[in-house]
């Protein structure tokens, strides 16, 4: 279980992102932060977003049109 | 942290120079995003561009200017007339499919860069050729000039005109 899961179904670029980066202050150091979220463009700008804030993407995954991405909050 | 902001933070600088409801997206989705991934976000508002800082928003979306815009209606994708942006109704058409879309408002947009303490420059001149006071705009941005403007441009890694 993830220390905080966030839910942005139905939302598009780039709520998604805003709504994890709001999240991720409610996660403690090295906690997880889960994200639901129906925007196929999440896939790479999570990635992104992972990279350049320097906070771990542990998991991408989709299952029927909803990819859930797994962040270890490191920075 | 990841509040970013810190001084060895990466930074970016836009000019924000066109204030209708399709045009006022990128400089916002831009900025509001870079701010989540910890950049220094700098925009800077001049001519129409200010509009976008009035506390009250009135924006229309120009398909004038956009001729090759084909928007999805009735099931196929139709081109918008040139006539199309002036008939009543096809800016609330127009938002009303945003919404449906989960695309954020503007309005949800500015209010977010503010809170991630995205620093927003009125441009004093266009205040004064449009006739604007300070208090129209929302609370939180500063005055400054085209000085102002490549100071923050001559320290940013990012620089935009939009």
């Amino acid at each position: 279980m993830a220390d905080v899961s966030i839910d942005t179904k139905g939302l598009n670029c780039p709520l998604p992102i805003l709504k994890a980066k709001k999240g991720l202050k409610e996660v403690p150091a090295n906690g997880t932060l889960e994200v639901l979220s129906t925007d196929p463009g999440s896939v790479a700008d999570f990635e992104a977003f992972c990279r350049t804030t320097g906070n771990e993407l542990m998991a991408s995954k989709e299952e029927d049109g909803v990819y859930s991405f797994l962040i270890k909050k490191l920075s | 942290m990841s509040d970013g902001n810190q001084d060895d933070a990466k930074s970016m600088s836009m000019i924000v120079t066109k204030g209708s409801l399709d045009w006022g997206y990128p400089p916002f989705v831009l900025a509001t995003t870079a701010a989540a991934m910890g950049l220094n976000v700098t925009m800077f508002f001049t001519f129409y561009g200010l509009t976008l800082l009035k506390k009250q928003l009135d924006l229309g979306v120009t398909a004038l200017g956009n001729p090759a815009m084909k928007m999805p209606m009735m099931g196929m994708h139709i081109g918008l007339p040139n006539m199309m942006g002036a008939i009543p109704g096809v800016d609330a058409m127009a938002t009303g499919m945003m919404k449906k879309k989960g695309v954020a408002s503007i309005e949800e947009l500015r209010k977010t860069a503010v809170e991630s303490d995205v620093r927003i420059i009125a441009c004093q001149m266009t205040l004064d050729l449009f006739e604007y006071k300070p208090e129209d705009l929302i609370d939180g941005h500063e005055i400054g000039g085209a000085a102002t403007y490549i100071e923050t441009a001559t320290q940013s890694d990012i620089n935009l005109f939009i």
